[in-house]
């Protein structure tokens, strides 16, 4: 397959993605599946700003997953899929059947109500549940923010 | 308000890590400008936290937005925040340059003072003969 990372990172295409990870995997395009981003040009037009002229930018909405994932699976080129939040995460791979099999935890960040599990992945008692219930169902979720350090198992930090 | 004899736009530089902090300490340092300029990193928070963070250090000021890199998490909070609001600009990779130069002149308003700023740090970079 040629999604090489599937990435719940609530800062969506940022350096860590774009340089961190987009340079060692070579990666050709990137999916943002977020239901806002899809329906706000400037926001588009953000994001878009952030990424080199060689990587395409696909933004999606939830809705869109079902009909669309086939495709990315089968590019030939190296891809990365981002997810900004638990519910979005879960709703992908609600729309994927089973055809998502492993999922990088990058980056949940502070707010109120959420509490730190490492680092960089701070979340509230219902998306700790979520994610819990994703890796029950099969998934494998791991968590790193960058290439360079280790892949944590869903079991350390949760 | 005391600060009259330096009111004006102020700078508020946007950046991972400390690079913001060690930004407005070395223009301290060499300036000797110590109220022109605040510092926000994005380290450990969310976009939404990192936009109350910008807004908290620009006091609803004239500001110009001074961001490390041309996208990311810091340029999306700060064009968030500037969107539509006059009394607001951004300007992507910050340099000491052109915080030096923008220092002396914060009686531009904030778009005016952003194009300066520009042309100053643009200026610095170069590949001088060794």
């Amino acid at each position: 397959m040629s999604l090489s990372l599937i990435r719940l990172d609530d800062r969506l295409i940022h350096g860590q993605v774009v340089v961190g990870w987009g340079q060692p995997l070579n990666v050709g395009f990137i999916v943002l599946v977020d239901d806002e981003v899809r329906n706000s040009a400037w926001e588009q037009d953000l994001y878009r700003m952030g990424v080199p002229p060689g990587i395409d930018v696909v933004f999606a909405a939830i809705s869109e997953v079902s009909r669309q994932l086939a495709a990315w699976k089968s590019d030939p080129r190296p891809g990365i899929l981002l997810v900004g939040d638990v519910d979005t995460l879960a709703g992908l791979i609600a729309a994927a059947g089973n055809d998502i099999h492993r999922i990088n935890v990058g980056g949940v960040h502070h707010r109120p109500g959420r509490s730190e599990r490492l680092r960089y992945v701070y979340l509230t008692d219902d998306e700790a549940a979520k994610l819990k219930q994703l890796a029950s169902n099969g998934v494998e979720v791991t968590a790193q923010d960058v290439p360079t350090a280790r892949a944590v198992p869903i079991g350390e930090f949760l | 308000m005391s600060e009259t004899a330096t009111a004006g736009t102020i700078g508020v530089i946007v950046s991972h890590a400390e690079l913001a902090a060690a930004l407005v300490d070395a223009v301290r340092t060499i300036s000797g400008v110590a109220d022109a300029l605040h510092s926000v990193s994005n380290e450990g928070c969310d976009p939404k936290a990192l936009v109350a963070r910008i807004e908290t250090a620009i006091g609803g000021r004239p500001a110009v937005l001074f961001v490390d890199l041309p996208g990311g998490s810091c340029l999306s909070s700060a064009i968030r925040l500037a969107r539509g609001r006059g009394e607001l600009a951004v300007v992507t990779g910050v340099n000491l340059a052109m915080l030096l130069d923008f220092v002396f002149h914060r009686d531009l308003p904030p778009a005016e003072a952003a194009q300066r700023a520009v042309e100053a740090g643009s200026r610095a970079i170069r590949t001088p003969a060794a």
